[in-house]
């Protein structure tokens, strides 16, 4: 039962840095129907702005989340601008998008490694030693502030969408670009918003995933997780991204704990193929279609 | 001299994966992010047959295209009726499944890589050559047969090609099959050129470099997969000083043809006698045509 409750803790925290993740991708292709093979990419470059405002300017870890959240959000909405926005001026297929999006990744990745290099970075310790134990239950201190700021995070983002005007007009361009921009909605607005506003989710996730293992150029390879978590859950949907990040999460942890970490990654990757089999759109998407 | 003639094989062995590729993705439209895990079998099938069995290099290359072949028919039954990104994020799980498959197989030494596999020397070091010249007139005649135009009208709209009594998804399928045998025949040769084979040389960046190199030579065109394969291997060679800004430079290269040049090198067209006249013709029409809207502002 303790093994039970511990792994479900652990996949709970891990789980909470995907929904991060997700969230912000989904977001995007819920408005520009294409995946952003480049957010992994703005994930590692948050966690560096996140390393780098803590080491060299010496801030607190707030400012270095915001740091990481400021700084991710304006690579974001520079990638849309300078990349995605000449493609959807000429109304290019889906096909260039995600081109496009794997070339910038490759650039981002690979202009750190030849600038800063590959060697990894550790985060100076912010939140004390030791973990915190309740009962038999051991939680580890930045996993425990993974899950809290996560939680916040996407609490505060599902607030935003639903109760403001600017959420609003997220939700109309997802559901029909077309008809919102006739009702007075610019989406050329809405996607730099949903840019920041994913890009911002990737930095923190960025500063999180960086402090709880190290900051190297390679991390954003994690997001592949997140689209896994993604897919599960429905592209498209951020109820759904989140379901399918903390399930992702949880079930990872239990192969490890139970079976063995070698297999971790195949049975997600296996499950990502069943699930595009039975149920493309996911637990909570709408349709698989291409809407184009 | 070693050295170049080993740029001319390994061009030789990426053409031939590149022309699958150039099938699939440049005359069908499909998107694979998973073309490493063919390659994968078909150099671990080959490596096997070499090294263990003592198989001659033919039956190899020919057994990893087969065997990739096959995998490629359930793969293709399982995601190609999935559209755009879904196909895309399927065939990535793919590619990562058989990777991750690999790294946990101790009969080829998982993630450590099978290494000391046969390799080709003396005569045999034309085989990549001889194959890739056969891939080049299977790949020319298949795209230009019926089966051909049938793709591209696949890749151009979908719908419409159903209305027009186009087999779509076995055209697809076709498609699929052919740019999984040529993968799986490159594996083969990549294990029994190099000698060595490691599950993360097969890794999505492979898949990515591989697609580049279409997109580069130009979506739809054999002869620009052609010139792209060996142009694209060969730099990477000569910018050997640069080593650590060669992706980078491979990153904005994409982004800038997909924004500057959508159509490639030679995006559409043939360095063919009559393809070059078809490509001077537009290139004449063009002109006119811009030309005459010039001179209707002017009036």
């Amino acid at each position: 039962m303790n093994l039970f409750l511990q792994q479900l803790v652990n996949g709970l925290s891990i789980g909470s840095i995907y929904a991060l993740m997700a969230v912000g991708y989904s977001l995007v292709y819920s408005i520009m129907n294409f995946s952003n093979f480049a957010h992994g990419s703005v994930i590692m470059l948050g966690a560096y702005f996140g390393y780098y405002a803590m080491t060299l300017l010496g801030l607190p870890f707030l400012g270095g989340a915001v740091a990481a959240a400021l700084g991710s959000a304006g690579v974001a909405i520079i990638l849309e601008r300078l990349a995605y926005k000449p493609l959807r001026d000429r109304r290019a297929p889906f096909l260039y998008f995600i081109i496009t999006a794997m070339g910038a990744s490759m650039f981002i990745d690979n202009s750190v490694i030849a600038t800063i290099g590959p060697t990894p970075k550790m985060y100076p310790n912010v939140f004390g030693q030791g973990p915190i134990s309740i009962g038999h239950i051991d939680i580890g201190r930045v996993d425990l502030a993974m899950f809290i700021i996560s939680a916040v995070a996407l609490v505060a983002l599902i607030l935003f969408i639903d109760h403001t005007k600017l959420g609003k007009a997220i939700q109309a361009t997802a559901y029909n670009m077309k008809a919102s921009a006739l009702m007075g909605i610019s989406p050329s607005f809405v996607i730099i918003l949903v840019f920041g506003i994913g890009g911002g989710l990737a930095g923190i996730a960025g500063i999180l995933y960086g402090m709880k293992y190290q900051v190297f150029p390679q991390i954003g390879a994690i997001t592949l997780k997140s689209f896994i978590a993604a897919v599960f859950g429905g592209l498209g949907s951020l109820p759904g991204a989140l379901l399918g990040a903390l399930l992702l999460g949880i079930l990872e942890t239990f192969v490890s704990g139970y079976l063995s970490s070698q297999y971790r990654d195949l049975i997600a990757f296996t499950l990502l193929i069943a699930m595009l089999v039975i149920r493309p759109s996911g637990i909570m998407g709408k349709n698989a279609e291409d809407k184009a | 001299m070693e050295y170049i003639l080993g740029i001319f094989e390994l061009s030789a062995i990426n053409l031939v994966a590149v022309l699958g590729l150039s099938i699939l993705t440049g005359f069908t439209g499909l998107f694979s992010f998973g073309h490493a895990g063919f390659m994968a079998i078909g150099a671990y099938v080959g490596g096997i047959l070499t090294k263990n069995l003592h198989y001659p290099f033919w039956v190899a290359i020919i057994a990893a295209g087969l065997s990739a072949g096959l995998v490629s028919i359930v793969i293709g039954r399982l995601t190609l009726k999935l559209k755009g990104d879904y196909f895309c994020i399927a065939t990535m799980g793919f590619g990562e499944a058989v990777r991750l498959i690999f790294s946990n197989m101790n009969y080829v030494n998982g993630a450590r890589g099978l290494a000391d596999i046969p390799q080709f020397k003396g005569a045999s070091l034309a085989i990549p050559f001889v194959v890739a010249v056969i891939a080049i007139v299977v790949a020319w005649n298949l795209v230009n047969s019926r089966q051909g135009r049938n793709m591209v009208a696949v890749r151009e709209e979908e719908l419409a090609a159903q209305m027009a009594g186009i087999n779509v998804l076995g055209s697809k399928m076709v498609a699929m099959i052919a740019s999984a045998v040529l993968a799986g025949v490159a594996g083969a040769l990549m294990a029994n050129f190099i000698g060595f084979i490691a599950p993360k040389s097969f890794n999505m960046t492979k898949s990515t470099e591989l697609t580049i190199i279409v997109i580069f030579g130009g979506l739809g065109s054999i002869s620009g997969s052609v010139i792209g394969a060996f142009l694209l291997t060969a730099l990477p060679e000569l910018l050997r000083a640069f080593s650590d800004w060669r992706l980078v430079f491979y990153g904005l290269a994409v982004i800038v043809i997909m924004v500057g040049r959508p159509q490639g090198l030679l995006g559409g067209s043939e360095l063919t006698p009559s393809g070059i006249r078809k490509m001077l013709a537009d290139r004449k029409a063009k002109a006119a045509f811009a030309r005459a809207k010039a001179g209707g502002r002017e009036s």
